[in-house]
C-alpha cells in the first residue's frame, strides 16, 4: 500500500491582512481567473505525473482567502485533480473561508463545485477581540456563517485564537463553552503567538501589549483540553479537536509525514521518491509564480527526514511509529536522550510507538530540541 | 652627536584630558618634526585603542628639532608617557629618562587625583618641573584658581606657571623657550664606557623588536656589540636612530640622547625594562639602579565563547605578550566555560584593553569571568600559596588564615558628590586617612581592599560623581581578612567560573544578588532549577527558576515542516553557545551578563 497523498492549493489573497498572519499573503486584488487556472493545472500536471497511479486522499484549499477566488478557479481544480489523480472513497476536499456574509453567500457554489468540508476562520466570537485581530466580521456573522456552513456543507470546522491580551482563563473558558455549543464536529483552537514580521511583532516590540505569560497560556491549554474532551471532541492533536472519524484528513498527512503536492505561491511540498523525501516549494511571488519560475527541491537526509517526521508525528496524540531501526537511533546519545525525555514524563515509548505525554505535548518544542538540537 | 647643552629631556605630566597629547601635538607641528599633511591628530597616541580612549598605553617618544630665540639649536627629547593609574609603573621609567616635565593642568578643571600621582613620581625622581595651564581660552578656565590649588595640593610653586591653550597654538613657543630655559641640560661623558638605560621596548612587525633607549655615557653606533647587564645577553647593533615621530636612523647616539635601536631581539620578554646596556669589550663598571618589575595584581579567565577558537586566543595572546609582557596568561580549564587562560593584568584598564584589542583585532568571541585579585593563603602546615583562580581555593579546612591585596586609594571629587564617595568606600570596607580641600574640590585617602575595587568600585565612583571623580590607587601591603569561597550551584551542580573569594560579611548579600541575576539569565526548563550560593556545605542565597510549562508551535501544517526542521538545525548551531550543568543549559550570554559588574 502506497502512503496517503494529498494536495494543497494556496490562494494568497485576502481582502485584508491580518496583524498576527504571517502567512504568504497579499492584499486582494481583480485577478486573471484563466492565468489562475492554467498555471495551477500545469503544477498539478507536473506532479502527477510524479506521482502515477496514487489516488487522492484529499485536497485543501488553503490561504489567504480561497474563498474569495474566482469560483471557475476552484472548479477547474477539482475537475483537474479529478481527471489527473482520482480520488479515492470518502476523499476529503476541504476550503478555507472567512464568516463574512459575501463569502457565505458563495457556499452553495463551492459545494456544488464538490468541496464537502469547510474551515471557518472564526477565531472568537467576542467583538472586541475580533476587531483587534483585525477581522472583517462580527461575533453575530461568526454564528451565522456557522450555521449557513452546516447546512451547506457536511462536515464544517472553525479556527479560534486564545491566549489575547487581557483574556483570563474564564474568559476563554466560556468563549469556547459558547463555540463548543455551536455543533462543529471539529475545532482548532490555537494559542496566539508572535510571529516576526508582523504588526503584532511591531506592537509588542514597541510595548503596546505584552503577550500572555507560558504559566496563563498553560492553564488555557489544560483547559481546552479537559472542555473539549467533555463535550466530546477531544484533541487529536496539539491544536485540533474532533468528533471520533472528523479528524482532518488532509492534515493527518502532514503530521503522518505522507506525501502532498503543493500547487499556488509558497506552496510546499513533500514526495516520495526512489525511497528518498524530497521537499519542494514553490514560489513566494504570485507574479513569479504564474510566470512560472522554477521550484526549489530539496532531497531531504535521513536524519532531515526523520527530523520532520517527528516534529509533526509528535503532534499526534497517537504518536509516531518509532523504532530502534529509525535514523534517530544512528546518531550519539540518542538512547540517553530518549531515556532523559521518558524519565521526565514527557515521552512514553514502547519500542514501537512514540508519544507525548500531556506534559509533553505542552512543551513539545523543548522535547524536539532535547532530541535533535 | 648633539652637545649636552643643547639637549633637553622632558615629559608631560597630566590627567586624561587635559591636553597632553594636544600640547605634543602642537610641538612636534611647531618644531616641524611633521609636515601637516603627515600631520594626524595625536601622533603620539598611534594604537587604534588608545587614540579612541584618548589615552596613552606604551611610552611613546619623539625628538624635535627647536631653534630657540637665542639663536642655538636644540634637540628636544619627548618621552609621552600613560596617564592611567594602571600604567603607572610605565610612567615612572619614562620620568627616569627625563630631566624635567610639564606639569599640564586642565585650567577650569584643576589637579585630579591622576596628576598628583604622576607628579609625585615626577619629584621623587628629581625632575625639574613647569607647570603649564591647558585650555585657557574657555569661558570657564580659572587660572588663579587652578595655581593656587597647585601650589596647595601639590606644593610647587606655580607663579610662573605658563597659560596655555595647546588645541589653538597660543602659548606653545613660550612652553618651548620654558623647556629650554627651566629644564637643565643632562649629563654625561662621552669619552667614558657606554651606560644606557632600557626604558621600553616593543615589537614591530617588520623590524622585530625595538628598545627606547636613554643614554648617559659614551656612544651607542651601528655594528657595536652590546651587553644587557642584567639579562647578561649580548647583541650587535642593527640599526641605531631616533623618532621623529618617524624611525630616523643615525649615526651614533651620545650621552644625554634618547633614541633606539633593533639588534635581532625575537621577543620583547628577552629585554629587560630597567636593565642598563653597555658595551661587550669595554663595559661600564656599576648598572644604573633599574626598575623593579611590574607585578599583575588584577586576574581574570578569558575564554573563547565558541571553543572551536581556543587555538586562535592562543596564538593571539602570544601575539599581545610579543609586545606587552606586563600582560601574563597561563592556560586554564573550567567546567562551565571550557578551555581557555587565567590572565593577569595590571589593573582593571589594562584588563579591558586586552581583552578589546583580542575581540577587536583578532576578531573573537570572549568570555571574561569577574576580575580577582592575588590572595596569599597560608595553609596550617606553615606552606604559603598565592591563589589567583577562586576554582583553585584548597580545601578550608587547611587553611590557617588568607590575607588580600589592600591599596591607598586618592579621589579627588567636587565637594558635592563627597558623601557619596564616602558612602562607597565604607561600603567597600575603607579606612578613612586623610580627607582636604582645595576650593570646592575635596581630596579623600582611603586604604581600601583591592578586591573592593576591582568589582566595579570605579563604574560606581563614576556614576555617583557623574563623572568628575578622579580616583588613583598604589598597593600598599596584605592583610588578613575573614575570607571565604562563595560557590554558585545551578540544580545543585557547581558552576565554577562564576565562584568569587569575598568578604565573610559581604558573602551573603552578594550571594543573593548574583542569585537573582542567574534566575532572570537561565532560561526556563521542563524542570524547576534551584539557584544557590553556598560557602562551603552551607546556603547563604537561593533562588528558583519555575518550570516551563508551554512551549509548542501552535499552527503546524504542511509548509511548517521545513520551518520545524530549519529550527531545529539553528538550535542545534546555537547549542554551541550553550553551556551544560548537569541537565541545565546555560546560554554564554547570561555567563556574560551574570558577571558584568553592574553599577
Amino acid at each position: 500500500m502506497t502512503a496517503p497523498l494529498g494536495v494543497y492549493v494556496h490562494w494568497p489573497y485576502c481582502a485584508r491582512i491580518c496583524p498576527y498572519c504571517d502567512f504568504n499573503v497579499y492584499k486582494n486584488r481583480p485577478v486573471d481567473a484563466g492565468a489562475w487556472g492554467q498555471a495551477l493545472t500545469r503544477d498539478l500536471e507536473h506532479y502527477a505525473k510524479r506521482t502515477q497511479g496514487r489516488k487522492l486522499q484529499s485536497l485543501y484549499f488553503g490561504g489567504g482567502t480561497p474563498s474569495l477566488a474566482p469560483i471557475p478557479v476552484i472548479e477547474s481544480v477539482i475537475e483537474v485533480c479529478a481527471r489527473l489523480w482520482g480520488f479515492e472513497d470518502g476523499a476529503e476536499i476541504t476550503l478555507e473561508a472567512n464568516p463574512t456574509d459575501a463569502e457565505q453567500s458563495r457556499f452553495e457554489a463551492f459545494a456544488g463545485a464538490g468541496v464537502n468540508r469547510l474551515s471557518l476562520g472564526v477565531q472568537s466570537l467576542r467583538d472586541g477581540a475580533l476587531q483587534f485581530l483585525g477581522r472583517d466580521h462580527d461575533a453575530a456573522a461568526a454564528i451565522r456563517a456557522i450555521e449557513a456552513a452546516q447546512k451547506a456543507f457536511p462536515r464544517v470546522t472553525f479556527d479560534l485564537i486564545y491566549a489575547r491580551p487581557g483574556q483570563s482563563l474564564d474568559h476563554w473558558r466560556a468563549e469556547l463553552a459558547e463555540a463548543l455549543a455551536l455543533g462543529a464536529s471539529h475545532l482548532s483552537l490555537y494559542q496566539l503567538t508572535i510571529e516576526p514580521g508582523t504588526a503584532f511583532d511591531v506592537a509588542v516590540d514597541k510595548g503596546r501589549w505584552a503577550p500572555a505569560g507560558d504559566d496563563l497560556c498553560a492553564d488555557m491549554f489544560d483547559a481546552a483540553q479537559e472542555m473539549t474532551a467533555a463535550a466530546g471532541l477531544p484533541a487529536y492533536e496539539i491544536s485540533n479537536h474532533a468528533a471520533p472519524g472528523e479528524e482532518s484528513r488532509h492534515n493527518l498527512i502532514y503530521w503522518t509525514y505522507g506525501d502532498y503536492v503543493g500547487a499556488g505561491p509558497g506552496a510546499h511540498g513533500r514526495l516520495t521518491e526512489n525511497g528518498a523525501r524530497i521537499a519542494v516549494e514553490t514560489p513566494l511571488s504570485p507574479k513569479d509564480y504564474l510566470a512560472g519560475a522554477p521550484h526549489e527541491e530539496t532531497a531531504l537526509s535521513p536524519r532531515e527526514a526523520e527530523m520532520e517526521r517527528l516534529s509533526m508525528g509528535l503532534r499526534l496524540h497517537k504518536g509516531v511509529a518509532f523504532a530502534e531501526t529509525d535514523a534517530f537511533f544512528a546518531e550519539a546519545g540518542a538512547y540517553e536522550k530518549l531515556d532523559r525525555l521518558v524519565g521526565d514524563g514527557l515521552l512514553h515509548w514502547d519500542g514501537r510507538t512514540l508519544c507525548a505525554a500531556a506534559d509533553g505535548r505542552r512543551l513539545l518544542n523543548r522535547v524536539l530540541y532535547e532530541l535533535f538540537g | 652627536m648633539t652637545p649636552l647643552k643643547n639637549i633637553r629631556n622632558f615629559s608631560i605630566v597630566a590627567h586624561i584630558d587635559h591636553g597632553k597629547s594636544t600640547l605634543a601635538d602642537r610641538l612636534i607641528q611647531v618644531t616641524g618634526g611633521l609636515t601637516v599633511r603627515e600631520m594626524k591628530e595625536q601622533v603620539l597616541d598611534s594604537m587604534e585603542l588608545e587614540r579612541e580612549r584618548g589615552i596613552t598605553i606604551k611610552a611613546q617618544t619623539v625628538r624635535l628639532k627647536y631653534e630657540a630665540k637665542d639663536g642655538e639649536t636644540y634637540i628636544l627629547n619627548l618621552i609621552d608617557t600613560p596617564g592611567h593609574v594602571d600604567f603607572t609603573y610605565e610612567v615612572s621609567r619614562s620620568l627616569y629618562a627625563c630631566e624635567g616635565a610639564l606639569l599640564v593642568v586642565d585650567a577650569s578643571q584643576g589637579v585630579e587625583a591622576q596628576t598628583l600621582a604622576n607628579v609625585y613620581q615626577a619629584i621623587d625622581v628629581d625632575l625639574e618641573i613647569v607647570p603649564v595651564l591647558n585650555k585657557i581660552d574657555l569661558p570657564a578656565a580659572d587660572p588663579d584658581r587652578v595655581k593656587a590649588q597647585i601650589e596647595d595640593v601639590i606644593g610647587i610653586d606655580a607663579s610662573d606657571a605658563i597659560e596655555i591653550s595647546a588645541k589653538t597654538g597660543m602659548g606653545v613657543p613660550d612652553v618651548l623657550e620654558a623647556i629650554i630655559a627651566r629644564l637643565p641640560a643632562p649629563k654625561g661623558d662621552e669619552t667614558a664606557p657606554l651606560k644606557a638605560l632600557l626604558v621600553d621596548s616593543w615589537y614591530d612587525p617588520y623590524l622585530g623588536v625595538v628598545v627606547l633607549v636613554r643614554i648617559y655615557d659614551g656612544v651607542m653606533k651601528k655594528g657595536m656589540r652590546i651587553r644587557m647587564m642584567g639579562a647578561k645577553a649580548t647583541y650587535t647593533l642593527e640599526q641605531v636612530g631616533v623618532s621623529t615621530p618617524k624611525k630616523t636612523p643615525v649615526d651614533e647616539l651620545g650621552p644625554g640622547e634618547i633614541g633606539y635601536f633593533t639588534a635581532s631581539i625575537k621577543e620583547v620578554a628577552e629585554t629587560a625594562v630597567g636593565d642598563t646596556i653597555t658595551e661587550e669589550k669595554r663595559p661600564c663598571e656599576k648598572a644604573l639602579p633599574g626598575f623593579k618589575p611590574s607585578v599583575p595584581v588584577v586576574f581574570c579567565g578569558i575564554f573563547p565563547v565558541d571553543a572551536a577558537d581556543f587555538e586562535d586566543l592562543r596564538e593571539a595572546m602570544g601575539r599581545l605578550r610579543l609586545n606587552d609582557s606586563s600582560f601574563e596568561y597561563e592556560m586554564e580549564t573550567s567546567a562551565a566555560l571550557g578551555f581557555g587562560f587565567r590572565c593577569g593584568f595590571l589593573g582593571l584598564l589594562h584588563l579591558e584593553i586586552i581583552r578589546e584589542r583580542l575581540e577587536r583585532e583578532f576578531n573573537l568571541d570572549l568570555i571574561t569571568t569577574a576580575p580577582s585579585v592575588v590572595y596569599d593563603i597560608f595553609l596550617t602546615d606553615g606552606e604559603k600559596i598565592e591563589l589567583h583562580n577562586p576554582a583553585d581555593m584548597p580545601d578550608p579546612v587547611r587553611i590557617d588564615h588568607i590575607e588580600e591585596p589592600w591599596i591607598k586609594a586618592t579621589i579627588m571629587a567636587p565637594d558635592e558628590y563627597l558623601g557619596g564617595i564616602l558612602k562607597l568606600c565604607e561600603e567597600r570596607r575603607g579606612v578613612q586617612k586623610d580627607l582636604t580641600y582645595a576650593g570646592s574640590r575635596a581630596m579623600v585617602v582611603y586604604e581600601l581592599p583591592l578586591n573592593e575595587v576591582v568589582f566595579d568600585f570605579y563604574d560606581r565612583l563614576k556614576s555617583i560623581s557623574k563623572g568628575y571623580a578622579s580616583f588613583d590607587y598604589q598597593l600598599i601591603d596584605h592583610r588578613a581578612e575573614s575570607l571565604v569561597k562563595m560557590q554558585i550551584l545551578v540544580n545543585e551542580e557547581p558552576v565554577d567560573a562564576l565562584s568569587i573569594i569575598v568578604h565573610r560579611d559581604k558573602a551573603e548579600a552578594r550571594g543573593r544578588a548574583m542569585c537573582e541575576k542567574l534566575k532572570d539569565l537561565i532560561p526556563r526548563h521542563q524542570f524547576k532549577i534551584p539557584v544557590q550560593a553556598a560557602i562551603g556545605g552551607r546556603v547563604i542565597a537561593r533562588e528558583t527558576i519555575a518550570a516551563l510549562r508551554k512551549d509548542v508551535t501552535a499552527k503546524c501544517y504542511g509548509g511548517d515542516a521545513t520551518r520545524k526542521r530549519k529550527l531545529l538545525e539553528k538550535q542545534k548551531e546555537g547549542k554551541k553557545k550553550m553551556r551544560q550543568f548537569g541537565r541545565v543549559e546555560i546560554p554564554q550570554e547570561a555567563f556574560i551578563k551574570a558577571l558584568k559588574i553592574d553599577s
